[in-house]
């Protein structure tokens, strides 16, 4: 895995957190400018998605498992736009705060995918 | 996930509908909606939290049942056991309602206990299962989040049990063209 899309996935993702966590603590909603965000950090994650795809095509295998690598990748790609979709739902300070939770859930998910791809690939 | 979100829209909507014919203030002290107010306001959080983990321990015990489940065959249950827990939570909370409202009751519950009892094990002799759990060492895997979402979810269905009951006597009272 190329570590330069992991921190730019992760760092974005905490930046949605913490952006989307200051909404949720000023009681506001997500606004479009949020959703703008969150179409960053989506369009990140599918980047990772095709970057990881032509790797594995090109013969490079996760240390920890082909099944749990994908199931992290999708699950990565398909984390901000579930949190968009239940925000727009939630026209609360809540709806931003499921956008903060998911923004450091995925930073989560980043660091599980770096160690399952193993340091030794770089 | 895609029902989830569509159900708690509709419910959603309806809340923003007797928002309007209803008092403003009186809608503002009290966020949880009078039947369905459990997947909604905080609720909502819970929601998306217990769908995460519902995806995250049952595709988990799926991959480790099915590729070496003779390695742990306890600690691979336990973990799917878990998964189907917040599987019921999470179906519980976007269906919203008393009877929901009481089975949430009971997983979280069955939950406290079950990442108590397995946390303790963990603590006290670390060769107690296998491999780890989603429970094992109350959830340090997982941000501690397996020990805080049953404690946080028991006391907002309390809550929310306590705004559906005060909430007929408010609709007795008018103002509210829908119960």
């Amino acid at each position: 895995m190329v570590d330069a899309v992991i921190i730019t996935v992760s760092v974005t993702a905490l930046l949605l957190a913490a952006w989307c966590g200051l909404a949720a603590y000023r009681d506001s909603p997500t606004k479009d400018w949020h959703f703008i965000g969150m179409a960053v950090v989506t369009l990140a994650a599918l980047v990772q998605l095709v970057v990881s795809l032509v790797q594995l095509a090109r013969g490079e295998r996760p240390d920890h498992g082909m099944a749990v690598f994908l199931a992290y990748l999708i699950g990565a790609a398909c984390t901000i736009p579930a949190a968009a979709f239940m925000s727009l739902a939630e026209r609360t300070r809540w709806g931003s705060a499921v956008v903060a939770a998911g923004g450091v859930i995925l930073a989560v998910l980043e660091l599980r995918l770096h160690e399952i791809w193993g340091a030794g690939h770089g | 996930m895609a029902d989830a979100s569509e159900t708690g829209n509709e419910t959603g909507r309806t809340t923003e509908e007797s928002d309007v014919t209803a008092d403003p203030t009186a809608a503002g002290e009290q966020p949880a909606a009078p039947k369905a107010g459990i997947g909604t306001g905080p609720g909502r959080l819970l929601l998306w939290l217990y769908g995460i983990f519902t995806v995250a321990a049952l595709s988990r015990s799926i991959v480790q049942i099915s590729m070496k489940f003779h390695h742990a065959p306890l600690a691979y249950t336990l973990s799917a056991v878990a998964g189907v827990v917040y599987a019921v939570i999470l179906v519980a909370l976007s269906k919203g309602g008393e009877s929901a409202r009481r089975v949430a009751l009971v997983c979280c519950s069955v939950e406290l206990v079950g990442v108590l009892t397995v946390g303790t094990l963990t603590v006290a002799d670390a060769s107690a299962f296998a491999d780890s759990t989603v429970w094992s060492y109350y959830g340090a895997d997982y941000l501690l989040l397996p020990l805080a979402l049953p404690v946080t979810g028991l006391l907002w269905l309390r809550r929310a049990g306590q705004a559906a009951t005060a909430a007929p006597a408010k609709a007795a009272a008018g103002g509210e063209p829908r119960g």
